[in-house]
């Protein structure tokens, strides 16, 4: 039989003959050490070692590729920048091609930095019965591998794949290493996903389809699918919209949408619940920029109100529940639904500063929610619960704890000088000259922020030594309640029944300390390298910037 | 006297050897797989039998892609018009063939249970360990029901071997069923390949009740539904005068004539056709003949017997109803929509694997009427490729069931299966790899074939129920989810089933639906070049 019959497409934009394999290399380097991970079962210090190294080499490899990437270029118009492509499934019109702009950089950045850090973290942590670290460890590099795809894809297809490749290893994370009622959230965290990214793959197909009415065959690759954007009648974009909005709304998770985070944050292991919701979750927002607004700019415009009610909803209605939240995990979780409203709210503000913002935050909150996660962690690690009213006093016993604690909670309610501030003021000034309502309204959001924080802190670190946790680890003089995750060796070697941070814990957390206090005081790199891809989204959707540029965004810097 | 001079000699129409020597191997085999069976002494009869099987399949495979590679794009038609040979026959007998390979080597297999799946009697194998007519036996087998002895007592139980020739009638029969070009011959074909099939259920010897319960629900089920088919061929021959599908068309096109006849007899076959291919709801058989049918037996079926209905579904309402798609797309909406929804939310209350199974093969064959509706070139490819993914996702899903065993049979219940994968976890990450093809996850088959018939339906004006489709995809998954949250979270029971190691036929049947599960999800191209070369010739 013969192949002639598939057709072809032949497009302006696609070359077909490879190109740079930077961005291949990131994505198969862990995906070899996770399966390492496999022959290395039954040797865990080498399998840790392994995994370590391999981490720590994606972080070096994405570091090299920063400083490759080039902002005149990506000013004067390129859209990705180390662009690899060939053709995958021509019947199709697929492609396996990368390519990254400012904003997907900074998000492989954010993934690479976080890795190595959450290995250390999880290093001497207690697994459950009959697993293996390097089970865990594996499933940690296939998280990588899978986020580094996602945000390098350039053609929608492969973005697809990514999308719904994703779940397996976060749901094998949860359900197997996670907390007592893991196996609940671990199906309702995969089926919610699923459902959305099912209901995208219909949208997906949509826009196949339309793109082989428009150009003659159809097509998944991202800049043919923008060149078409424009003429696509109205009432057809604002269904296949739809379609990516509701995925990418239950992924952020936007407020009617959110209901299977604070589970599958709280049951999650530390380290999983810092990759999904620092990183994972932000593949949502990272949706909104780079497939919902390009691809359907005038649904998107036509149905910003509706995008911007949920945003101020969620803003508002996670920082109540914040308050009330007994579990810290669930707490953490809570917050975080208030952080995506903020993004979501920069996001469909459609400026130059709100988008800047809007992807500063994705960073930021990677960053800060990523160590409040891990003190979460820290404390559980110690006494054994998950409660807050286990906990109090703790400052006295563990002061450096208590201190990185208060720091990534101010980090956390966006206090001048740490990361958030800058992410969050850029969010609030570039939203007000086109939705000064919903950004009046989302304003009451950093006063709840504060609330919430503090009394977290106050209810666990200040005041007299107290709390179930606290007493039972102080009178056990080792280590604390039945649920406590820190190997029994490692807590016989420290002596105190409370201790402080050690060192290893001090590695886990010292470079987020830098960073989030650095890009407090200096955003300037990071911003550099956003705002040419901003500019270039704002194009896209055609909408006049409200906001000259050279406005705010250069005098942060 | 004069007039019977004038009457011309009757010739013997052309017949295209080349083109249809796949069927004529493969029915010529089970012939003389017949003759083995008479005639052979019964120790050689298996490696006979295998060897036979396995060198038909072969031969025809052969004579296929021969033919394959010079056949006219346009196809043929041959044997007085009574068989099409296109592209989607070739592409579909190419698919029987392969999927009919690995069935057989499932069948074949004799490492898993003593005597493999088809002994003469179940008593004999407990009258093996204890000693004869003095207990029940462990399986609690009624003691009236001794049956005639086999072989030398003691010996091993050895395998009937009938099941052979069957299962290479039902294959011809499918074959012949997928290439028929007039309604008669596809009768004919469709009960070759169904009689067998209703013989086959009935021989799980160590279940027997529930084996023969579900042979004889099937049997009775089926010739219903063979006489609506053959009702709604008579009443098709009544409006068009023919029974070719060509005529038909043509018929139907501008005439004045009611067109009652013509959708009556369409509405009968139809049910007829749908029945076969387990589509809800008309799917009542499904969950009771697979859970009682013989595993390889349930193997076969669900994935041959699906594309053979499928195959001959896509022709009659290509080629036949083509012209008149607006008028009965409407009902063929809600029949898409009833079998998703019954296998998704049914499927959801099984307890039993394989009537789980059964329930998801009654969900896909509802996605799978989506392709068959799409009355395009991409309709008939998405759903030729669709057939081939989903058939070797569930033939490997089959083998891993037959692994999985206890001391009375295999452990089928839900319940079962829990922390599998702590004591097996290559047979556990086997079967969760093939669950996710079956859920549709991107990177395995089930997803490519998915899109690829989503595709073809929403291109042709149909994303409403493309839409309805996905929904369901995600309440199926659940279920599939279910067995995974089973087997890697939950606690082992304490007389929890062994796995057993599987001998070559068993382990070349799963790796072969476990490879091609993979390939046509990674890299699909070379298939779906075959299933979108040629469309269906009239």
């Amino acid at each position: 039989m013969n192949t002639a019959v598939m057709n072809t497409a032949v497009m302006n934009t696609a070359p077909d003959t490879g190109g740079n394999v930077m961005l291949l290399v990131l994505l198969l380097l862990p995906v070899l050490g996770a399966l390492l991970m496999y022959p290395l079962r039954t040797n865990v210090p080498l399998a840790k070692a392994v995994a370590m190294a391999t981490a720590l080499l994606e972080f070096v490899l994405v570091v090299v590729t920063w400083v490759g990437y080039s902002t005149d270029a990506a000013s004067s118009g390129e859209r990705f920048q180390y662009v690899f492509s060939v053709p995958w499934i021509p019947a199709f019109g697929t492609h396996l091609a990368f390519g990254i702009d400012g904003i997907a950089l900074v998000m492989i950045a954010l993934t690479a930095f976080l890795v190595p850090g959450l290995m250390l973290f999880a290093w001497a942590e207690k697994l459950p019965e009959g697993r293996t670290a390097s089970g865990y460890f594996a499933l940690l590099l296939a998280t990588q591998a899978t986020l580094m795809g996602v945000f390098t894809a350039t053609d929608v297809f492969l973005f697809y794949v990514f999308f719904e490749a994703m779940l397996i290893p976060m749901y094998f994370l949860i359900g197997r290493f996670g907390g007592p009622n893991r196996q609940y959230a671990s199906v309702k965290f995969f089926l919610y996903s699923l459902l959305g990214g099912l209901i995208m793959l219909a949208s997906l197909i949509g826009l196949y389809v339309t793109s082989a009415d428009q150009l003659g065959a159809g097509t998944f690759t991202w800049s043919d699918l923008q060149s078409i954007a424009q003429s696509t009648p109205t009432s057809t974009q604002i269904w296949l919209f739809l379609g990516f909005f509701v995925a990418f709304a239950i992924k952020a998770p936007l407020v009617p949408f959110h209901t299977w985070l604070p589970d599958a944050g709280a049951e999650a292991p530390i380290v999983a619940a810092v990759l999904l919701v620092g990183v994972l979750d932000k593949v949502g927002t990272f949706g909104f920029l780079r497939y919902c607004l390009p691809l359907f700019p005038q649904a998107s415009q036509v149905l910003a109100p509706l995008v911007l009610v949920l945003a101020v909803i969620g803003i508002i209605y996670g920082a109540l529940l914040a308050v009330g939240q007994k579990d810290m995990s669930r707490f953490v979780a809570y917050t975080s639904i208030a952080h995506f409203g903020f993004i979501a709210l920069g996001t469909f503000a459609f400026s130059s500063q709100a988008f800047a913002g809007a992807t500063l935050y994705m960073v930021n909150h990677g960053l800060s929610t990523g160590m409040l996660f891990v003190m979460v962690g820290l404390l559980v690690a110690r006494g054994g619960s998950r409660l807050m009213s286990d906990y109090g006093g703790v400052s006295k016993l563990a002061p450096l704890l208590a201190g990185c604690l208060l720091l990534a909670g101010m980090s956390s309610l966006a206090l001048p000088g740490t990361n958030s501030f800058v992410s969050e003021f850029l969010v609030l000034v570039g939203s007000f000259p086109r939705e000064p309502v919903a950004t009046i309204i989302a304003t009451v959001g950093i006063i709840f922020a504060a609330l919430y924080i503090l009394w977290f802190y106050q209810q666990t670190m200040q005041g007299p030594v107290r709390g179930n946790a606290v007493i039972r680890a102080l009178e056990a003089g080792g280590v604390g309640g039945p649920g406590a995750m820190i190997d029994p060796a490692v807590a016989a070697e420290r002596g105190s029944g409370f201790p402080d941070l050690t060192k290893r814990e001090i590695g886990v957390l010292a470079p987020l300390i830098v960073v989030i206090v650095v890009l407090g005081f200096f955003p300037g790199p990071v911003l550099d390298v956003i705002n040419p891809s901003v500019q270039s989204t704002i194009t896209e959707v055609g909408l006049p910037d409200p906001v000259p540029a050279g406005g705010v965004v250069g005098g942060v810097r | 006297m004069n007039a019977l001079a004038q009457v011309a000699p009757l010739t013997a129409p052309p017949i295209d050897y080349a083109a249809i020597a796949p069927l004529l191997v493969v029915l010529g085999g089970a012939c003389v797989s017949v003759l083995f069976e008479a005639f052979l002494p019964r120790h050689q009869r298996w490696p006979a039998q295998v060897a036979l099987s396995v060198l038909v399949v072969a031969v025809a495979g052969i004579a296929l892609g021969v033919y394959a590679g010079s056949a006219p794009v346009a196809g043929i038609v041959t044997l007085a018009s009574a068989l099409t040979v296109d592209g989607p026959t070739l592409f579909l007998w190419g698919t029987l063939l392969v999927l009919g390979f690995g069935s057989l080597l499932l069948i074949a297999d004799r490492s898993v249970e003593p005597g493999g799946a088809f002994i003469a009697s179940a008593v004999e194998r407990a009258s093996v360990a204890a000693a004869p007519g003095t207990t029940t036996g462990p399986t609690g087998v009624d003691p009236e029901h001794v049956d005639r002895s086999y072989g030398a007592p003691g010996e091993a139980p050895t395998m009937q071997t009938e099941v052979f020739p069957f299962v290479l009638f039902a294959l011809g029969g499918m074959m012949a069923f997928v290439a028929a070009n007039d309604l008669l011959t596809m009768f004919v074909a469709l009960e070759v390949l169904s009689l067998p099939l209703y013989l086959v259920c009935g021989l799980a010897r160590r279940r027997r009740l529930l084996s023969q319960e579900a042979a004889v629900k099937y049997f009775l089920l089926g010739a219903f539904a063979s006489a609506f088919f053959l009702y709604g061929l008579a009443l098709l021959y009544g409006y068009a005068g023919s029974v070719k599908l060509v005529a038909i068309a043509t018929a139907a096109v501008g005439t004045p004539k009611s067109d009652a006849l013509l959708f009556g007899g369409l509405a009968l076959l139809v049910v007829g056709l749908l029945f076969k291919g387990s589509v809800g709801p008309f799917h009542t058989w499904t969950p009771d003949v697979y859970q009682g049918a013989p595993t390889p037996i349930t193997a076969f079926m669900a994935a041959c017997t699906k594309v053979a209905a499928f195959g001959a579904l896509l022709r009659v309402l290509h080629v036949a109803f083509g012209s008149t798609h607006w008028e009965w797309r409407g009902v063929m909406w809600v029949v898409a929509i009833a079998s998703m929804a019954i296998g998704a939310v049914l499927g959801l209350t099984q307890t039993d694997l394989k009537r789980m199974i059964a329930y998801s093969s009654v969900a896909h064959a509802g996605f799978l009427l989506l392709g068959v509706m799409a009355i395009t070139r991409e309709g008939v490819s998405s759903t030729l490729f669709y057939l081939l993914a989903y058939g070797f996702t569930t033939l490997g899903v089959f083998g891993v069931i037959s692994l999985v065993r206890t001391a009375d049979g295999e452990a089928t219940h839900l319940s079962q299966w829990a922390g599998l994968a702590k004591r097996s976890p290559i047979l556990a990450g086997v079967m969760t790899f093939l669950l996710l093809g079956l859920a549709g996850i991107p990177l395995t088959s089930g997803f490519t074939a998915k899109f690829a018939v989503f595709s073809a339906a929403l291109g042709d004006g149909m994303a409403p129920l493309v839409v309805i489709a996905l929904v369901f995809s995600a309440v199926a998954a659940f279920f599939y989810l279910r067995v995974i949250v089973l087997m890697y979270f939950s606690e082992t029971p304490e007389d929890g089933p062994t796995v057993t190691v599987p001998g070559a036929f068993t382990t070349v049947a799963v790796t072969l639906g476990v490879v091609v599960t993979l390939l046509l999800g990674v890299a699909p191209t070379l298939v779906l070049g075959w299933a979108g070369a040629g469309g269906l010739t009239g």
